[in-house]
């Protein structure tokens, strides 16, 4: 059965794939940063599909804005050229390959495993995903300690980014 | 006629839509820059364009075939994917943040009711300031792409400025949506709707509700910080000509260039609207509704201006001017005389109307503003978004949100 949905699961899928081969195989960084912009907006994508609109907005906001506007900042500002390759060394022959087969492997089996059916979302989590306003109230109910501490951990960063700056003079 | 919109209505209206958007908004954007060139002018004693059409008229027009006409030269060694990538991004990004907002109240024609607007999404909000997040990379693009330092200087100052005011930007619409409670720019709209006028928008906050708060402090931090985010005088460093000859798009001709070009006055149409939406009240008459004469207003604007037009176009130097101008002035004068004479046509322009005019007044703003204030100088810049604008926004976010706790108990 080939829905709508679906096939628009399978575009966006795609695109976030071929964006994050991309971003491996392109040998300039600010290419590399535009490929893993377009794996953040399929993404997004992703999410609006499942009907998590304000996470994919945000996603879009945070993500595919404020942090990637600053990887291409820095990339451009210290003007990085094109990147050295190497030849795959011992540790990815021996190492890599055998444990991304093993990986593929895994996921595959789970997927073969399951029964083609997503389980049903509960009622709370349908909810939750589905409003903005259900999402604040559980944000700032149920789960405001680990909310608030992970506040006061960027807090910290920040401070830290202001500490780091300021020795410099 | 309305069984097949019944069907088929959720397909071929929004194509209709969208259609209809991109004609009006592409003539918008060409007679903004006839209207900017005639404003600057005149706030300098100059003429500006007359030659072209009677009055300039025409000169959109001539711009227009001359871009299209002109070589389209590309520099060597630029990066072509990113040089071709970025204008086509910085258009098509200007062009979607107009998919979300609501120019007017849901109208029914043919039986069959839609928003006016192409889509209706309940965070059209968040989603304008996704697509505001991703317009800084049309512009960092192509002026790290075309291999020009001045395009590569410009492309980083507007990567640093967008950054730098977008926090102030989204900081200053918190307090509007705490008294609205909601995402969706329909209903930040439809909230500032009361008995008053326009003593109950946003910027006054009179409304009966509870919940309301003035949020003029807010308003002008929009405005400013939309200001830069659109690059405009007096934050327009990216393209300062005298320092970085054009900025970003120095490299950039022909058509590459008229995409910048458009973009630039879509997103001024695009923030103008938000503005609107935000603190002006959107769509709403200023009057109260009880005061139904004033929805002749668009008449009694309308048949003046169109006898003047005719009147002044009698005099015209030109042979094309005494045709053009009479014909332009009738028709004026004749929309204003049938919108007096159909009540139910004249009632579903009302929203479209407020809303033009209020964004009207807000575009002329900004081209009076680049006519009067000098560039800032880059630290300047800088100091007055993170020092200034941001504490000032998140002030009003503390200061709104304490009123309306204070309120509710």
């Amino acid at each position: 059965m080939i829905s709508g949905v679906l096939v628009i699961f399978f575009v966006l899928a795609a695109l976030a794939v071929f964006g994050a081969v991309s971003l491996i195989l392109q040998s300039h960084p600010i290419h590399s940063a535009l490929s893993l912009i377009l794996v953040m907006v399929s993404l997004a994508g992703l999410y609006l599909l499942m009907g998590a609109e304000f996470i994919a907005a945000v996603q879009i906001i945070v993500y595919g804005g404020a942090v990637m506007v600053l990887f291409i900042f820095v990339i451009m500002l210290l003007n990085a050229g094109v990147e050295e390759r190497t030849n795959f060394s011992k540790m990815a022959t021996f190492g890599g390959v055998p444990l991304a087969l093993a990986l593929g492997g895994i996921i595959a089996a789970a997927i073969a495993r399951s029964s083609g059916q997503l389980p049903a979302p509960t009622a709370a989590a349908q909810g939750a995903l589905t409003s903005t306003r259900e999402l604040s109230k559980l944000l700032f109910s149920e789960f405001v300690y680990p909310f608030e501490l992970t506040s006061f951990l960027i807090l910290v960063a920040i401070l830290g980014a202001i500490v780091l700056a300021q020795r410099e003079n | 006629m309305s069984e097949i919109l019944a069907k088929y209505g959720f397909l071929i209206v929004p194509i209709i839509k969208v259609a209809i958007l991109v004609l009006v908004v592409l003539t918008l954007d060409a007679y903004l820059t006839w209207l900017e060139r005639k404003v600057i002018a005149h706030i300098q004693a100059r003429w500006g364009p007359h030659r072209v059409g009677p009055h300039g008229l025409l000169q959109p027009l001539a711009d227009g075939i001359k871009f299209i006409l002109k070589e389209d030269p590309m520099p060597t060694g630029v990066d072509k994917k990113a040089y071709f990538f970025a204008p086509f991004l910085t258009l098509m990004l200007a062009l979607t943040s107009l998919s979300v907002i609501p120019f007017g109240p849901d109208i029914t024609i043919f039986g069959y009711t839609t928003n006016f607007g192409i889509a209706d999404v309940n965070i059209s909000l968040l989603v304008l300031f996704a697509i505001t997040a991703l317009g800084v990379y049309g512009i960092a693009l192509a002026g790290w792409g075309s291999n020009n330092k001045y395009s590569l200087l410009g492309g980083l100052r507007s990567s640093a400025q967008m950054i730098s005011y977008e926090l102030a930007l989204t900081l200053s619409v918190v307090g509007v949506l705490l008294i609205a409670g909601d995402f969706s720019l329909k209903h930040i709209v439809e909230k500032q709707a009361g008995d008053l006028g326009l003593l109950s928008w946003n910027i006054i906050g009179m409304s009966k509700d509870h919940g309301s708060f003035t949020q003029i402090i807010g308003c002008i931090c929009f405005f400013i910080a939309a200001i830069a985010e659109t690059n405009r005088v007096p934050f327009d460093l990216p393209e300062a000509e005298s320092e970085l000859v054009a900025g970003f798009h120095t490299e950039y001709a022909s058509m590459k260039f008229a995409m910048f070009f458009i973009g630039e006055y879509t997103s001024m149409i695009a923030v103008s609207s938000l503005f609107t939406i935000l603190f002006f009240g959107g769509w709403l008459s200023p009057f109260p509704a009880s005061w139904t004469l004033t929805h002749y207003l668009p008449s009694v604007i309308l048949v003046p201006l169109g006898l003047w037009v005719f009147y002044d176009g009698t005099r015209y130097e030109t042979i094309l001017g005494r045709i053009i101008l009479p014909g332009l002035g009738a028709v004026f004068t004749l929309l204003g005389a049938g919108l007096f004479l159909s009540s139910t046509v004249n009632e579903l322009i009302q929203g479209p109307f407020w809303f033009f005019a209020k964004v009207g007044a807000v575009l002329f703003f900004y081209i009076w503003m680049r006519g009067t204030l000098p560039r800032f100088r880059y630290d300047q810049l800088m100091d007055f978004g993170w020092k200034f604008l941001l504490p000032v926004s998140i002030a009003n976010v503390v200061l709104t949100s304490a009123v309306i706790m204070w309120r509710m108990k």
